[in-house]
């Protein structure tokens, strides 16, 4: 196994710098490897998807990226992670920084038990510590998540008052709000009907110009429509990671072309 | 026909039947004789004047402020101590810490310790130990704060009811989804953000909850308070923290024991025993409309 599979001749868009890259990341529990070192990177204006069947450590790898890995006392983090550039592990670091330009949406949707219009501005409040309402940032974050209209004479209400995937969007606002530089999803619309799905997807690819977005997916069929770069994890180990068309048609691994014929995983 | 198992199946839900009868019937028993004795004597007269003519006559009022005083103290010191333990327990320390094995194996055992043990507790270490050391140190080694005091009562009766708060703020700790945690800390927050904006919040309805046990039990209990601060007599209200106090439950006390005179004291003695039953429920009847009140608006945050 290469060690940097595909990263030198993936054709990923030249000139840009990538937003944020990993080198040779590893994450141990103990004795157990769940990143065998990682080596990928993530640039604006794209959207990067991570399949593999579970178990590969694709949550983990999100959760490295914006910090979230060591609130689990339990792990062990090497190797680099660079946001533009600069390791996220440096010293003098601020971790909520980190966490407000590298946002999560979960698999679940997770509303605060607050009303709509307090969980989108709640993670304003922490920065600035005033009670100003926003108004501004909250609705541009709604539109860019495709839930303005459904939600704009109710941010009143208690959030857990709305429909599964209208919480999955405002989960995805709230994230938008404090107006990160890259957007980790982890398996966003695993719990959501087909509708909201393609609502999500859709504010995707709007949103891919200003951001770069990393897509943990189940859904094979999610990461071929959605994505423009492909990345497949197996046991911990990146095995193949390239355009995502090339991936899909042509795979250079024998195990990523099981995978997405479905034959394992 | 006869049938074994249905049998055992009623004789079981008789005895389970009579089990609820007798519990039931104990505190009507003792809710009634309480109110049949103690009705007559109880007045606005009773409730607002201080006690006469070595305990015969009067009221009992020195004694119902002192119970107010003492467990509105013991609430101030008991509630942030616990619930800053419950919070250090659960958010603070590292898991499969060996030092909050030790906290909570102390908390267990302080749960277990008789009443009367706190009592002398109080007296050996806030009296003879931190009050006579604070008056070498301030007041030249004069009596102010070495001697039986509301301020130790206090203190003394928060130590038998931390186990309470504690154990009950770490369950509403518990309730609280993992999951909001993470929100939080993903949106930028801080520990003590998230602490204060998400954990807190939710956990006030059973913060409150230990509170209201703590001022239940705080209220009726007397071994702790007699070494420590309670008075016989005393025609004066505490106006001072070092001041002795009169407290219903010692009153109650002293009456049965003391008096001189046990046929006279009698009447008062029941009336007095409703009064304090009245005033624990009305502590925690006040104690849950707050929590009701609160929970309400903290439903959705502010």
């Amino acid at each position: 196994m290469a060690a940097d599979p595909g990263i030198a001749d993936a054709g990923a868009s030249v000139g840009e710098a990538p937003l944020i890259r990993t080198g040779d990341l590893r994450v141990r529990a103990g004795r157990l490897e769940i990143l065998k070192g990682i080596s990928l990177e993530a640039r604006r204006g794209e959207i990067l998807s991570i399949i593999g069947p579970a178990g590969a450590g694709k949550s983990t790898y999100l959760r490295c990226l914006n910090r979230m890995a060591e609130l689990d006392q339990d792990l062990r983090i090497e190797g680099r992670i660079l946001l533009e550039g600069k390791s996220i592990y440096g010293t003098g670091v601020d971790v909520a920084l980190i966490r407000r330009l590298v946002a999560t949406v979960f698999s679940v949707p997770i509303p605060l038990p607050m009303t709509i219009h307090e969980n989108l501005t709640f993670g304003l409040r922490l920065q600035s510590g005033s009670r100003d309402s926003n108004d501004e940032r909250v609705e541009s974050a709604l539109r860019a998540a495709y839930l303005w209209d459904e939600v704009k004479d109710r941010l009143r209400e208690p959030a857990r008052n709305l429909s599964g995937g209208q919480q999955q969007r405002l989960c995805l606002a709230r994230s938008l709000v404090l107006s990160p530089k890259i957007l980790l999803l982890d398996e966003p619309t695993s719990g959501l009907d087909p509708i909201s799905t393609a609502r999500i997807e859709e504010a995707l690819q709007q949103l891919k110009s200003n951001l770069a977005i990393i897509l943990v997916t189940n859904n094979v069929k999610q990461a071929a429509r959605a994505s423009d770069h492909t990345a497949f994890f197996l046991f911990g180990e990146l095995i193949e990671y390239q355009r995502t068309g090339k991936l899909f048609t042509t795979p250079r691994d024998a195990r990523t072309a099981d995978y997405i014929s479905g034959r394992f995983g | 026909m006869f049938d074994k198992t249905r049998i055992t199946g009623a004789v079981l839900q008789g005895l389970a039947a009579l089990a609820c009868v007798i519990i039931v019937a104990m505190v009507a028993i003792i809710l009634g004789n309480i109110l049949i004795h103690g009705l007559d004597r109880l007045s606005v007269g009773f409730l607002t004047r201080a006690p006469e003519a070595g305990m015969t006559g009067g009221g009992i009022f020195p004694a119902i402020f002192g119970t107010f005083a003492l467990v509105l103290l013991m609430t101030i010191a008991v509630i942030p101590l616990g619930v800053a333990t419950a919070i250090y327990m659960h958010e603070y320390a590292p898991k499969r810490s060996r030092m909050v094995h030790v906290v909570r194996l102390a908390i267990q055992n302080l749960a277990g310790v008789p009443a009367i043990v706190f009592g002398l507790f109080g007296l050996g270490f806030f009296i003879e130990f931190i009050g006579r050391g604070v008056d070498r140190a301030f007041f030249g080694g004069s009596l102010v704060y070495g001697q039986p005091a509301i301020i130790w009562a206090a203190l003394t009766m928060a130590l038998l009811t931390m186990p309470t708060v504690v154990v009950a703020t770490e369950e509403a700790l518990r309730a609280i989804p993992q999951s909001y945690r993470e929100v939080a800390y993903s949106l930028g927050a801080t520990r003590w953000q998230m602490i204060s904006r998400i954990v807190l919040p939710q956990a006030v309805g059973g913060i409150l909850t230990g509170g209201i046990l703590a001022v239940s039990r705080g209220s009726g209990e007397v071994a702790p308070v007699m070494f420590t601060g309670a008075a016989y007599f005393l025609p004066e209200l505490p106006r001072r923290l070092n001041d002795q106090f009169m407290e219903l439950g010692y009153h109650v006390y002293v009456m049965t024991t003391q008096s001189p005179d046990v046929e006279a004291t009698k009447p008062i003695l029941y009336s007095t025993v409703l009064v304090l039953l009245m005033l624990t429920f009305l502590l925690n009847f006040t104690a849950i409309m707050i929590r009701a009140r609160i929970r309400k608006r903290l439903r959705y945050g502010r």
